[in-house]
């Protein structure tokens, strides 16, 4: 028998995740979409609110709750803001790569510190080749006297300004082949972030260039072990990196269908709501068998990814279903509202920046095609 | 340390308030198919408990009557801090009104054990009657302090209250154990914590049933309820504008008598 029903736990888990990103997430929207800023506030609010420890375990300071929990925290703080979403999800990529390949130092030197928020973590792979070709990178790593040196560049990275702790992927420099990936802390010598992109949407979710020259890094930050960095990165970004884009999706269309619903119920034309027009019914209609859809998708990944087993492939087609169904809804929201749809009073304008930014992160749809397509004909 | 008791109602959700509907016979809510939530003074008594706790440890037990699904209920209030939860439940409760509830809570109270507090919300916001309170108080023959806003001393067994009255409060001196129901004003009732939730996984919650308390079925649900709704009518507050034209002197004239035919001035 397959049971579809939340947990009690996991009821309040999500009552809990939306007060939050009602009551201390929201009131910083206006500022991040003024000003591409105010990451700084919202990380606080979320360290507070317990947010980074939710898929570390609880012999490292956190609370072990698993990623269904985090899937579900993801999509309410994404209803309210899609750009705390963004840098949420990305943080949680960092920690995974610990959680998963950490020595037993590294998990205790770093889980219990990502848990309260005290120190941010993220991954670094994508370059201005591109992100879904990590054997096209061009960021080397030599070693030298038992240490490594690192020199190149990437790009795209979220959280690039803000993480203390970046994991990136780097080839060796006298073998095309090995793959290794390490912990960079913020402060080294020769490691720092660079350009701050402007995104088309997610305003406020720091995007950006980071850049090392000749940094050396310890052999007790390389993770995962020598050799074996593709490995590192592909889980990271196949099962987490995706999972959080699906999050992300799922919370912008319920914030697209709630938008529709309550303009659609409010603006009087003809002497009714235009709710009771089969043309804006229908497009509610489709946004939410878009969304219940995606949910069954994502939420099935993630009770898989909870369960140990390899999650990628569901997780590749969730992440296309849903981040363009994202797409759909915020154009449909936008089409409801009329001429309102223009005006930046109305979020829905946002949602549908928003939307554009879902495609490309943790690999585009075309690219999430290839790996479903490679999974069907295997 | 402090026994507490707080009693909390499972309400329709506020924010579906429009999507109501009152059962036409019984003129009561059906709550078999609505969200419920913790009645929002209810929130404020929990929170004052825990509040209690903390600063000198207290064993907090919540008393909620409600179908099975207010067991969500319960669970939440043991994820704010409760250490137990009771959750009366039985087809005979249904339709209790004021004085069946609080027979059934004082029952329940009797039944669970010595208590130092009794925390109540002022009133519940479907029914609003204010009047559980002083009858649980009543039925368990204990003082009771209604519309509390602080607690000014809490040490020892002999407290005092400040309590909301007309237009100011009045400071009430009370010897435990009592029964205290509260306004908004107490606290500022703290956010579900994802920790809280967790640590709720260990904490007990009892399901009791009319049979389990022990009393007559003439004395609970609709059967041991001595009141009940004659009629329901909605109330419509219209909002009326009139933008006050002429010299200064003339729209104060015209404000000061339309004040003054509001009955405000």
């Amino acid at each position: 028998m397959i049971d579809f029903t939340f947990t009690e736990e996991q009821e309040l888990f999500r009552k809990a995740a939306r007060e939050f990103a009602e009551t201390k997430i929201a009131p910083h929207v206006p500022t991040m979409e003024a000003t591409n800023r105010g990451w700084d506030e919202v990380v606080k609010e979320l360290a507070e609110a317990e947010m980074f420890a939710v898929t570390i375990p609880e012999e490292y300071g956190g609370l072990g709750m698993g990623y269904v929990a985090r899937l579900i925290a993801l999509e309410e703080i994404a209803r309210v803001s899609v750009a705390t979403a963004m840098m949420y999800q990305v943080f949680g990529l960092g920690i995974e790569a610990f959680i998963k390949f950490g020595t037993e130092e590294q998990k205790k030197k770093f889980l219990p510190k990502f848990a309260s928020g005290e120190r941010l973590a993220t991954v670094a792979v994508t370059e201005p080749s591109g992100g879904s070709d990590p054997k096209g990178i061009r960021t080397t790593y030599k070693k030298v006297n038992g240490v490594y040196v690192l020199n190149g560049r990437k790009c795209f990275i979220t959280n690039s300004h803000i993480a203390d702790a970046q994991v990136v992927l780097a080839v060796d420099e006298d073998n095309p082949d090995a793959f290794t990936t390490f912990i960079v802390e913020k402060g080294v010598e020769g490691f720092k972030p660079t350009h701050e992109e402007h995104k088309v949407g997610m305003r406020g979710c720091n995007t950006g260039e980071i850049e090392m020259k000749n940094v050396t890094v310890a052999a007790e930050n390389v993770i995962g072990g020598e050799g074996k960095g593709l490995k590192v990165a592909m889980a990271a970004i196949g099962d987490v990196g995706r999972g959080g884009m699906v999050g992300c999706a799922l919370g912008l269309q319920q914030a697209c269908l709630d938008a529709s619903i309550k303009f659609s119920n409010e603006r009087i034309l003809y002497g009714k709501p235009i709710s009771n027009l089969q043309a804006i019914q229908f497009k509610i209609a489709e946004m939410k068998i878009d969304l219940e859809a995606g949910r069954l998708l994502g939420y099935r990944a993630a009770a898989m990814q909870d369960k140990g087993e390899r999650s990628s492939n569901e997780f590749a087609v969730a992440k296309y279903y849903t981040t363009e169904a994202a797409q759909k809804a915020a154009k449909m929201a936008v089409d409801i509202h009329g001429g309102y749809g223009c005006m930046e009073e109305f979020p829905v304008t946002r949602y549908l920046r928003d939307s554009f930014v879902l495609g490309p992160s943790a690999g585009t749809s075309d690219i999430m095609m290839v790996i479903i397509s490679r999974w069907a004909l295997s | 340390m402090l026994n507490i008791v707080v009693c909390v109602k499972p309400v329709p959700d506020p924010s579906i308030a429009d999507k109501l509907k009152i059962d036409p016979i019984t003129k009561s809510l059906p709550r078999l198919d609505i969200p419920l939530v913790i009645n929002p003074l209810d929130s404020h008594a929990l929170e004052a408990a825990i509040q209690l706790k903390k600063e000198y440890g207290a064993y907090i037990t919540v008393l909620c009557m409600g179908p099975p699904s207010a067991g969500n209920i319960v669970r939440e209030c043991l994820a704010l801090g409760a250490d137990k939860g009771i959750l009366l439940t039985d087809p005979a409760f249904a339709g209790a009104d004021a004085f069946a509830t609080a027979y059934t809570l004082a029952k329940t109270i009797e039944k669970n054990g010595p208590v130092d507090v009794v925390f109540c919300g002022m009133a519940s916001s479907d029914g609003a009657t204010e009047w559980v309170g002083p009858e649980i108080a009543t039925f368990l023959n204990l003082p009771v302090v209604t519309m509390v806003r602080e607690i000014v001393k809490d040490q020892g067994d002999e407290w005092i209250v400040k309590a909301d009255y007309e237009h100011g409060y009045r400071k009430v001196k009370l010897k435990l154990p009592a029964v205290i129901t509260v306004t908004r004003n107490i606290n500022q009732p703290k956010s579900l914590s994802f920790s809280g939730i967790l640590k709720a996984r260990g904490k007990e919650i009892t399901e009791w049933n009319r049979e389990k308390l022990g009393i007559p079925a003439e004395r609970v649900g609709l059967r041991g309820s001595p009141t009940y709704v004659t009629e329901i009518t909605h109330l419509e507050s219209r909002r009326k504008v009139e933008i006050l034209e002429g010299s200064l002197r003339e729209k104060i004239e015209r404000l000061v008598q339309i004040l003054s035919d509001a009955g405000v001035a």
